[in-house]
């Protein structure tokens, strides 16, 4: 860690008790420079220093604008018609206005990890001291925070050294905030440039928070055999006092199990999750469980289990406070972002809260202290436990019935459902006797609740679903791999080679939410299809979660019959959200370990390399949030092309490469400075898919590269063109700008290609050294 | 039905999609049109008319009244099972993304669209697609063929019941049989 803390510099100073001269005081870092790599060009980028980077991915990858309205809203000048070219009362039109919410929604998704970050750090530090050594991985991870080497071009090796690369995300964001206020930048461009910077510091912070929670908690560090933890509402023994976490920020949930182990409790109470902080409790504590992604909040909340409902940030619906109350469970609400109205109860003693709690005085209380989170909590949950058996929300299956017969057929439940589920016919037969539709419903629910508040007559319709479903509910039983952190070195030194080569056919991160278009189902089958096709695939959140859900003829989860280790053929799980900077974090790696590129302060060659080379995609099949806006955002600058499920068409632009413009996919050679025609690879950088199958094409297809070997080429094309004849019942038609030299066909199918080459007048070109970047070519052209 | 917007919350702003209350209006339009294009999106398949599945119905069209047809997502199979060979299959971010290019010389290599008519995308994914060539088509005209009123096209049907949809696609076909294009 080189960058220094304050100075003060006095010319002169005259005081009643002297005169001071040329003073030059320095406080803080005085840390000896360790890392011996030299600086690149980009330490502490500003907003525009990777502009030029920028510009060169939008060139390529234009932005196509899908705007949700008409009108900007943002100011009091409006509301402003922008149709068509239409410009508001400010002076902005319809394209800069779809950048400038875009930004809008990376600068929420990254101040949330960075905000997250800080209240981590802050926590670690007061209780483990700035000095505390970051080990993520002892001698296995020896670049420990390749991220923000990369970006801030310094090397943290406490938690303390952490601080300095928050204050930089975090101006960063605030320099970004601004860029959206009215009045500002004019240009769409500039601002796809500003959220492509939003995206990168995104990663720096969720890295900061997972490598430091990862190193002070004794997560998985780097472990390939991570170890397997329980998923499911099934795997709750309800038997047992519940206490429900909810939430990203695990510090609290961690309050609760120590206090748990401290006080002789272990085993006494089943400590389970919904959400981020669902993972980071089984990374700290192997019994805790996982209930499933944020779409089951309500449905658990529902069914009565949790005696007691801790609360923390991010992803929490803004009702569950009322959800719980409607179960009788008290809520502890753990965050100061997230205080919902509750009074601070941080200072009373402990005791005085539970009684509060218990007798019903309070239904709620906001503490701010995790260790007091954690008493709270545990004596709470041994006590009202008892008094709430038997208690439930969710309606027995008479009530239904008779409360079905109430409805109007007026379609207003379908009408709000995101999903466009035929809620009223299952209603009818469900009046009937006959509760099979709504059962049906169950897997297709993402659990949202729009319907009952659309009901005109007050039916609980998502409870209804939930009963209807309650046995598939309860035999939720799933094992899923704890997160498992970082990749290992000598995991990138083994795949580095067949990854750039193309012999491994690609990197697939599945992660994101579950804003899923027909259930948690169709992730499993996603990484399931990649994983036994020898791709290397990597999960995180509640994508991580829904990947699990799932067992084969044998009654095993995909974790449990995919390796954990990072190679051909795996199903990683690497933790919750911020935990999706390790996976940032190997594509960088690859660059730097395998490629032996420098990697401190040089942005730009590296994202060139991942770009021009590593066959990596991000799919987020339910990405709903900010926060999967802003992840999506540093992939796409680090050169990482990410696919979302039809739901993420409502991101308002999509990054689209264009194949049919041959112009656009042209590269230097850098051994000799030509420009070469490679097709194009990757050919989007950010799209969405309308189907399962769509993306599962386009999955392989995106994975190819310029670099690719003619064997790798050979590979990747055998996988995207017997997916796309098994899932379009046809021969892709776009083979041609694939194939470089005859020795690119895969051998099986060289026949039918060769006959479509020469049918689309197919020309052989070279394979490149590719690069976007004039100054990495090594001898100029004359 | 009225013409509101099928899922409730989605609100356009001041330029809605004109309300199409005769099917004759659209054979009209297509009549008209010089370069039409026929968007067929995946619930085509799904969805059952008339003991007719959407796709059949769209073919039927589509070879009357001689409009190149794009097939979305994964149903290009769907199409050769029924020995029909789209003009050709992309994904519907790409075909949307194509149209608001005002040099792209169609589907069919024979110059701009000047109509492009949607059918069978999820509801939010065709809204989107249909506000994006709003915004920035500026030469293109869009109408959906499907039950329920999409208020980012140019002209919409508002929300029907299925019969009376499966009779509005029966009446325009029809009056290509009558008179052809």
């Amino acid at each position: 860690m080189s960058k220094k803390g304050v100075n003060i510099k006095i010319d002169e100073l005259k005081t009643d008790v002297g005169f001071i001269k040329n003073l030059q005081l320095s406080f803080g870092k005085l840390v000896a420079e360790t890392w011996t790599e030299p600086m690149g060009p980009t330490p502490f980028p500003s907003l525009t220093a990777l502009r030029e980077w920028d510009f060169k991915l939008l060139q390529r990858y234009k932005p196509f604008y899908l705007p949700y309205c008409d009108v900007c809203c943002l100011c009091t000048f409006g509301k402003c018609d922008l149709t068509g070219d239409k410009r508001g009362a400010c002076g902005i039109n319809m394209s800069a206005q779809q950048s400038r919410i875009v930004l809008l929604a990376c600068c929420i998704g990254a101040a949330t990890h960075i905000g997250h970050a800080r209240h981590l750090l802050e926590h670690l530090i007061e209780k483990f001291g700035h000095n505390y050594p970051l080990d993520v991985g002892g001698l296995n991870i020896k670049v420990e925070a390749p991220v923000t080497r990369l970006v801030c071009g310094v090397k943290p090796e406490t938690l303390g050294d952490l601080e300095e690369v928050l204050d930089y995300v975090e101006t960063q964001v605030t320099h970004l905030l601004s860029v959206a206020h009215t009045g500002q930048e004019g240009s769409n461009l500039d601002f796809e440039s500003k959220v492509l910077h939003a995206g990168m510091v995104d990663h720096v912070g969720m890295e900061v928070a997972d490598i430091a929670q990862i190193a002070a908690y004794g997560f998985p560090k780097a472990d390939p055999e991570a170890p397997l933890v329980d998923l499911g509402y099934g795997t709750i023994n309800v038997e047992k006092p519940v206490i429900l976490c909810i939430g990203h920020n695990v510090v609290p949930s961690i309050g609760i199990i120590d206090y748990m182990k401290d006080n002789g409790h272990d085993g006494e109470i089943e400590v389970c999750g919904l959400c981020c902080t669902a993972h980071d409790i089984t990374r700290y504590y192997k019994r805790g469980k996982i209930i499933g992604p944020i779409s089951w909040q309500l449905r658990f909340i529902r069914s009565g289990v949790p005696d007691v409902v801790v609360l923390d940030e991010q992803c929490v619906r803004a009702d569950s406070f009322f959800e719980a109350q409607r179960i009788k469970a008290p809520v502890i609400v753990a965050s100061e972002k997230n205080c919902m109205g509750l009074p601070n109860r941080t200072n009373d003693p402990a005791d005085a809260i539970v009684e509060d709690l218990l007798n019903g005085k309070a239904p709620g209380a906001l503490i701010l202290d995790p260790e007091k989170v954690g008493e709270v909590a545990v004596k709470l949950a041994l006590k009202v436990a008892p008094l709430r058996k038997k208690f439930k929300v969710i309606p027995e299956v008479d009530e239904v019935i008779q409360r079905a017969k109430e409805c109007r057929q007026c379609n207003d439940c379908r009408r709000a459902c995101p999903q466009d589920l035929h809620i009223p016919e299952a209603i009818k037969a469900a009046a009937t006797g006959n509760l099979a539709k709504l059962a049906d419903l169950y897997e297709l629910c993402v659990g949202c609740g729009r319907c009952e508040h659309a009901c005109p007559v007050g039916l609980t319709v998502h409870s209804f679903i939930v009963k209807a479903g309650e046995k598939k509910l309860k035999e939720e039983t799933y094992k899923v791999r704890a997160g498992r952190g970082a990749i290992q070195d000598v995991e990138i030194r083994n795949v580095g080679s067949p990854i750039v080569l193309g012999e491994i056919p690609g990197v697939v991160a599945v992660v994101g939410c579950s804003n899923y278009p027909k259930g948690g189902q169709e992730v499993a089958e996603i990484c399931t299809e990649f994983a036994n096709r020898r791709f290397i695939v990597v999960t995180s959140g509640c994508s991580a979660m829904s990947a699990a859900m799932y067992k084969n003829e044998e009654g095993k989860t995909p974790y449990e019959y995919f390796t954990g280790e990072f190679t051909s053929g795996c199903l990683v799980n690497v933790g919750s959200c911020v935990s999706n900077s390790h996976i940032a974090g190997a594509a960088i790696k690859i660059a730097n370990i395998f490629a032996k590129r420098n990697l401190r302060a040089n942005y730009e060659e590296i994202a060139d390399y991942i770009l021009n080379r590593v066959g990596a995609v991000g799919v987020a099949w339910g990405a709903y949030s900010q926060k999967a806006a802003s992840i999506a955002s540093g992939f796409w600058r680090l050169g990482v092309p990410v696919i979302v499920g039809p739901h993420g068409i409502k991101y308002r632009r999509m990054l689209l490469g264009r194949a049919d413009r041959e112009e656009d996919w042209y590269v230097y050679d850098a051994r000799t400075g030509e420009k070469v025609y490679v097709g194009p690879t990757p050919e989007h950088l950010f799209y969405t898919a309308e189907t399962k199958e769509e993306a599962m094409v386009m999955i392989a297809k995106l994975c190819m590269r310029p670099n690719d070997t003619m064997k790798g080429r050979a590979i990747k094309l055998t996988h995207y063109i017997d997916l796309h004849k098994r899932l379009y019942g046809t021969m892709p038609e776009d083979i041609h700008l694939f194939v470089r030299t005859i020795a690119d066909v895969p051998v099986t199918m060289k026949d039918e290609i060769v006959k479509i080459l020469e049918e689309k007048g197919w020309k052989e070109t070279v394979i490149p050294d590719p690069t976007l970047l004039p100054r990495l070519i090594r001898k100029k052209k004359e | 039905m009225a013409a509101e917007p099928w899922q409730t919350a989605e609100i356009p702003g001041p330029k809605k999609a004109l309300v199409v209350t005769k099917p004759e209006v659209v054979a009209a339009m297509i009549k008209k049109a010089k370069h039409p294009i026929l968007v067929v999106g995946h619930k085509a398949v799904e969805t059952e008319l008339d003991k007719k599945k959407l796709i059949d119905l769209m073919i039927e069209l589509a070879k009357k009244a001689k409009i190149p047809v794009v097939a979305t997502a994964h149903i290009i199979s769907e199409f050769h099972k029924r020995k029909y060979k789209p003009a050709g299959f992309m994904p519907v971010v790409d075909i949307g993304n194509r149209l608001v290019d005002a040099e792209w010389s169609g589907i069919d290599g024979k110059g701009p669209h000047d109509l492009a008519l949607f059918v069978g995308l999820p509801y939010y994914m065709e809204w989107t697609i249909l506000s994006g060539l709003k915004h920035f088509a500026p030469n293109l005209k869009t109408i959906t063929l499907d039950n329920v009123y999409h208020p980012h096209a140019s002209w919409s049907f508002p929300n029907t019941s299925v019969k009376d949809w499966v009779e509005n696609l029966r009446v325009i076909i029809e009056k290509f049989e009558e008179g052809g294009k």
